[in-house]
């Protein structure tokens, strides 16, 4: 195993690529569990589908166009069910398809082929650049460096958003910068699994840490070893059958699920 | 009586164009223990997050220590009635406790804010449950550990809405004797249907059902509370015998 990682510079690639998506996991992956925001984390990145068509339009890397594309998904989200008052899910449901729409007339405009989008919608982190990883590790770093400010604001604000206001916590601009790295995390792991798949990455490690502790910080570190290890995994098996590399880690990381489920009683 | 905290005057709220908090005139003293009863829907919760800031009054001026809700509410210390939250999230009752000690961003909590911390948690008689997880506590257990996140802040106002709902019958007369040492310290303002209790423990009655139809002693209130209630006189008449209301 350990060989064919060194052997080829695609999977060198690829486990830099896996261990950045795993820091995600753990860090993103925690906020979205414990704050039950799972919707929105899947609704955030199929909106991000529009970045990903402009990006081809514009004839630029589409990682590049669906950072600005994920952010202003969540932030639309998020005003939508701040000012208009409708209910996040509603919102999100709205913002999910609005910009998957966008991206479809994107990718028509640009006369893209299909097969040149599979690996956005399923995953291909066998064929991640040496810019679009320098890209995600600036990204991973502007979380680390966010959640470390602010991680006392956060654990409130997803603890109790009433009592947040009531005690001086500027919970409305904290929950909007969590979004904003939410919407970060998603262009993370955009490359490892697709956009359809974000979803399992940001919730399973997360969720199979939860029965190890109840310690948010032990959490955070326990879910990214999770992410990075089953990604790894996921990634060495597709090698090994020749099978779709995000499709293989969401099934990793779905069987280490049910097995843990089953471990935990 | 000491000085004046909050007020508020001719106050309204409304909700989808019907009356939720009409003509509301309530000034609260410092070191005051003030029972605010009143049926449900009349407005009790209302009022308690207008004084917080919560919610907007559509008509009226409404000062807490002097200045807005927004600016004022850091002197606040307040137990809603019921806190929505997800009961295996990874916090254990210490660090609940210690979010009440926040104090900005950037602001990492100190020695003192854990002291505080450990005293509140003695104050509701909950520091050896200190770490457990937040969601294995009981009802009762629970409501004293986000009294100890309300009042480890030493708040000069403790807003509490009905907080008696989830103690054990055997433990709300050490409740109230706890209110009472508070009360030292800072006002204490209490939602209540609990009428006996207000007429033990209180200093002031008010009677709210969306208008406020008395604020003043308690004695002169229980007095008048029968002829001019036309809020609770259904949790008077039932089960709380009628000699609580006078004779004290």
């Amino acid at each position: 195993m350990i060989e064919l990682f060194l052997k080829y510079e695609f999977m060198r690639n690829a486990l830099i690529a896996a261990v950045l998506a795993g820091v995600t996991c753990g860090i993103i992956g925690t906020y979205v569990v414990i704050k039950r925001i799972v919707f929105l984390s899947g609704g955030i990145p199929h909106a991000t589908f529009g970045g990903i068509g402009l990006g081809y339009l514009l004839g630029i890397n589409p990682i590049l166009t669906a950072i600005p594309f994920s952010v202003l998904s969540a932030f639309t989200i998020g005003a939508i069910h701040k000012k208009a008052k409708v209910n996040e899910d509603t919102a999100i449901g709205i913002v999910w398809a609005v910009g998957m729409a966008l991206g479809v007339i994107f990718i028509g405009l640009s006369h893209t082929p299909a097969s040149d989008l599979i690996g956005y919608l399923f995953g291909d982190i066998q064929t991640v650049q040496g810019s679009t990883l320098f890209m995600m590790l600036i990204l991973d770093i502007i979380i680390l460096i966010s959640v470390f400010l602010f991680h006392r604001e956060f654990l409130i604000v997803a603890f109790d958003e009433e009592f947040s206001t009531v005690i001086g916590v500027p919970s409305k601009s904290m929950y909007f910068l969590l979004l904003g790295l939410i919407a970060l995390g998603v262009v993370v792991l955009i490359k490892a699994v697709g956009i359809i798949l974000v979803i399992a990455l940001l919730t399973i490690p997360a969720t199979i840490s939860r029965k190890f502790t109840s310690d948010i910080k032990k959490l955070m570190f326990i879910s990214t070893f999770a992410g990075v290890t089953l990604t790894i995994i996921g990634l060495w098996l597709s090698y090994l059958f020749d099978l779709a590399s995000g499709a293989t880690i969401v099934l990793v990381l779905g069987i280490a699920f049910v097995i843990f489920s089953f471990l935990s009683r | 009586m000491g000085r004046e905290i909050v007020s508020l005057k001719n106050l309204y709220v409304y909700f989808n164009n019907t009356v939720s908090l009409g003509d509301i005139n309530l000034s609260i003293k410092q070191n005051t223990f003030l029972g605010i009863i009143g049926p449900n829907g009349g407005g009790k919760t209302t009022l308690l997050r207008v004084i917080l800031g919560l919610i907007k009054p559509d008509k009226g001026e409404i000062r807490v220590f002097g200045k807005t809700p927004e600016e004022g509410r850091k002197f606040i210390g307040y137990l809603p009635q019921y806190t929505i939250f997800d009961h295996s999230f990874p916090l254990n009752v210490f660090e609940v406790v210690l979010m009440g000690r926040y104090r900005g961003i950037f602001k990492d909590y100190s020695k003192e804010d854990i002291a505080a911390v450990i005293n509140a948690l003695k104050t509701v008689s909950m520091l050896e449950f200190k770490d457990r997880q937040i969601g294995r506590l009981s009802g009762g257990q629970l409501q004293r550990v986000f009294i100890a996140r309300a009042i480890v802040r030493e708040p000069k106002l403790l807003l509490l809405d009905e907080p008696t709902a989830s103690i054990d019958p055997e433990m709300q007369s050490a409740f109230y004797d706890m209110l009472l040492k508070l009360k030292e310290k800072m006002a204490v303002v209490l939602i209540t249907h609990d009428v006996g209790a207000v007429s033990v423990y209180v200093d002031e009655i008010a009677c709210l059902n969306r208008r406020l139809f008395y604020h003043g002693p308690k004695e002169e209130g229980l007095e008048k509370i029968e002829e001019m209630y036309r809020c609770p006189i259904d949790l008077i008449s039932h089960g709380v015998p009628h000699r609580v209301l006078r004779g004290h």
